[in-house]
């Protein structure tokens, strides 16, 4: 039977996935910002920092109303499992945020070398994020399962990257602001991979009601 | 016809200020003022005033004796039935004071349709003859327009095409669900502006419940709709606006996703919350 | 101890189900030795000169008592006439209208009148109908008949209304239905069959009855050509013919008591049928 409730879940799911397409555009921006060197983006990318935040809050004030109409099952899950993506999305908005405010750090000076890894990072992490929200649309748990294991090469990627620049700046004390820099920019997409897990493992909740987080400790 | 003393609703009346209505309604449908009602001795109602708001669902909440029924019959002027009844106080409807000794209640009633908690359909009557009784019985001669008329109610409360083929079977054998789906579209067909319902779901398996929901969810958007319910869960899934009525008194009457999620009085929230008694 | 207290219980349990069956059977016997006895001494009687005749002079053998069928049948209708109308408006004002207290006042005056001796109401309409008609008519003994039927009907159909349920009036009134018409097509229609129910059972227990017609309609001897002339009846024509000595007139009364038993037990069958016929609604 065709709901008027169910109206109101599409058009709540509809505005967490506008945020996911913001999110994923903000990350991309940044990166592009650092790899191009082009403030412009840059300062874009901080502005649209609110939008994120917006969408926050909006996010969850639907959810509650929703919850008020007692849903229950796989209506009471999606409820929950949007609003703890929607925390996670709004957390990568502040990644995009430090990156890009990094970038205009970079601009400052000349670029210390060819970048292979943060745009290596990157397209890993922009992969991981579309597909997480790719496999909540889908309600796909395969899908979702996949990403996780690739958070471990990101952060291989990222303490190669640790090494790398610590060596610069041992051999170069004049590189230390831009290899900071850049260890900041790592850590950041490091922790955007995180987030995309995390959205992954909820997205696995939502299909199948069993909680994932956390099981790596116990292996 | 008989004569009809209440003039077609006002085109335009200014929001009130005090009550919260919902985006894209400005009109008011029933505005009560310092309603008091006893029966005998008894005070049932003290006090009551609120702004009813046009094409919303306004949900009436509240303890077993607390006022909701009697709330809702003296808006449609059935305690006129019960001799030892005495309303005092002030119910306009569309701007027209329903108490005044030259309005006619039969009038009133017919602009003001009632659903009950048990569905009644009349027993003697077929399915087709239940829904149009209110025409026939009030002078409606034409053929066609009662035809015509019928197949919209029916179609309205979502049971046309469960009907369509046995229009003259007798009404009671229909399921329960479906008796008081033909109750609303008997109500229904003589076109009233409001729809006052009784705890319309409460004798019916979950279902059919939705169902009544789904169609009260369909008939705001031309209809004001007042509800009074004692399941909360329903109320915050339906309605606009809720009322939330003790011992006869009006505690608190806000939008519905307030009163759910973050009433204002205590009292309130500790009825929403379980935690009465 | 428990199976000898078992066996006790369960032979009380048996006496006190064989003194059910006696008092039952007690009840129907009577009625069992009245129905015996009446087809015994009358179903004789029942032929085709019975139903068709006229009653032959004093004395002589033969005849019939077609007068007095028909004229039970007349003033049943009459009566019918009278009652009905009385009684079913009566019942509805106590139920759908009217105040309290005249209420309980009518319902009192009804339960009176329900226990005056028929031969009264007899003496009552010879004194309204017959003395200022100048004369004995089917009109008086219709009237007389017909005022007893009032305050079974009144009740009944007072009653038959009552359980029709408050649901569907109020359901009625919140149609903007105006209330004589909520009466009319709506409770009425639905009480229907349990006030016609009442009219018949008020039609068996009149029937038989001989007292009101004797200063009322007075009895005939031939056929009455119209309903201003006294007209005869069954249980007047029973009444005059087992007075009598002679053993064929008393042989036709037997007879004339069998046809109205008869009458009796088919009103009461008709009565069953309906009840069976009736919708749910009603049955609680």
């Amino acid at each position: 039977m065709l709901r008027h409730f169910d109206d109101d879940l599409n058009q709540f799911k509809e505005t967490l996935l506008i945020m996911g397409s913001h999110a994923e555009s903000a990350l991309a921006q940044a990166v592009q910002a650092v790899t191009e060197r082009n403030d412009q983006i840059a300062e874009q990318v901080q502005q649209n920092d609110d939008i994120m935040d917006q969408y926050e809050i909006d996010i969850d004030d639907m959810a509650i109303n929703l919850l008020a109409k007692a849903p229950l099952a796989n209506d009471l899950r999606l409820i929950t499992v949007a609003m703890k993506i929607s925390q996670n999305l709004e957390r990568i908005g502040d990644e995009a945020t430090t990156i890009a405010r990094r970038a205009v750090e970079l601009n400052t000076e000349p670029q210390l070398k060819t970048y292979i890894d943060i745009p290596r990072m990157a397209a890993i992490t922009l992969g991981m994020l579309r597909e997480s929200l790719d496999a909540f649309v889908n309600k796909d748990t395969e899908k979702a399962r996949a990403i996780i294991p690739r958070d471990k090469e990101v952060d291989a990627i990222n303490r190669q990257l640790y090494r790398e620049l610590a060596g610069f700046m041992a051999e170069n004390p004049a590189t230390i602001p831009r290899c900071l820099s850049l260890i900041t920019i790592s850590k950041s997409l490091e922790r955007v991979a995180d987030h995309a897990t995390n959205i992954a493992q909820e997205v696995v909740y939502l299909c199948e009601a069993r909680d994932i987080r956390h099981e790596a400790h116990k292996q | 016809m008989t004569k009809d003393t209440l003039a077609p609703p006002l085109k335009t009346a200014p929001p009130p200020p005090s009550v919260p209505l919902p985006p894209a309604a400005g009109l008011v449908t029933f505005d009560v003022s310092q309603l008091n009602i006893w029966f005998g001795v008894n005070q049932v109602l003290k006090n009551v005033s609120l702004k009813i708001p046009s094409k919303a669902v306004s949900a009436i909440i509240g303890p077993s004796g607390c006022g909701k029924s009697t709330f809702l019959r003296s808006l449609n002027r059935m305690h006129d039935l019960v001799p030892a009844a005495r309303v005092e106080g002030r119910i306009t409807l569309f701007g027209q004071n329903l108490y005044d000794d030259d309005v006619d209640a039969t009038v009133v009633r017919r602009r003001v349709g009632m659903v009950f908690q048990k569905p009644n359909p009349f027993p003697t009557m077929t399915i087709a003859e239940n829904v149009t009784v209110g025409l026939r019985l009030n002078g409606v001669r034409k053929r066609n327009l009662i035809q015509e008329r019928m197949e919209r109610s029916l179609r309205m409360a979502a049971l046309w095409d469960e009907v369509k083929d046995r229009l003259n079977a007798n009404a009671l054998s229909l399921s329960g669900g479906q008796q008081q789906r033909l109750c609303i579209a008997r109500a229904l067909a003589i076109e009233p502006e409001v729809l006052l319902m009784d705890e319309p779901a409460s004798a019916l398996d979950p279902i059919a419940t939705a169902k009544i929901e789904e169609l009260i969810l369909g008939l705001k958007k031309s209809y004001t709709i007042v509800i009074v319910t004692h399941n909360m869960q329903q109320a915050a899934r339906i309605s606009d606006l809720t009322a939330f009525f003790y011992l006869g008194e009006l505690v608190e009457f806000d939008k519905t996703n307030r009163i759910f999620t973050n009433p204002a009085k205590k009292q309130t929230e500790d009825y929403v919350t379980g935690r009465f008694g | 101890m428990a199976t000898l207290h078992h066996r006790w219980r369960k032979i009380k349990s048996s006496i006190i189900s064989a003194l059910c069956l006696l008092c039952a059977t007690i009840v129907i016997v009577p009625l069992a030795f009245v129905l015996f006895d009446l087809l015994k001494e009358g179903a004789s009687s029942l032929d085709l000169s019975f139903f068709t005749q006229l009653p032959k002079p004093a004395g002589e053998v033969g005849g019939g008592m077609a007068n007095a069928i028909i004229g039970s049948f007349t003033l049943l209708g009459l009566a019918a006439l009278v009652g009905v109308p009385i009684g079913v408006l009566g019942g509805i004002y106590l139920s759908e209208f009217g105040q309290p207290q005249f209420n309980a006042v009518v319902r009192f005056a009804a339960d009176i009148l329900n226990g005056v001796p028929s031969i009264v109401w007899g003496i009552v309409v010879y004194a309204i109908a017959v003395v200022p008609m100048h004369g004995f008519s089917a009109y008086a003994g219709g009237m007389a008949l017909g005022f007893m039927m009032v305050p079974l009907i009144i009740r009944t159909t007072e009653e038959m209304l009552g359980l029709v349920s408050n649901n569907y009036r109020e359901a009625a009134f919140a149609l903007g239905i105006p209330h004589w018409k909520i009466v009319l097509h709506i409770v009425l229609k639905t009480a229907n069959k349990g006030i016609l129910t009442g009219i018949l059972l008020a039609v068996a227990r009149i029937a038989g009855e001989a007292a009101p017609l004797m200063f009322t309609a007075l009895g005939n001897a031939g056929w009455s050509h119209k309903l201003s002339e006294p007209i005869s009846a069954l249980p007047l024509q029973i009444f005059t013919y087992f007075k009598s000595p002679y053993a064929d007139e008393k042989r036709q009364a037997w007879g004339a008591s069998l046809v109205l038993v008869l009458l009796a037990i088919s009103l009461n069958i008709g009565v069953r049928l309906i009840a069976r016929t009736r919708a749910p609604h009603l049955t609680k």
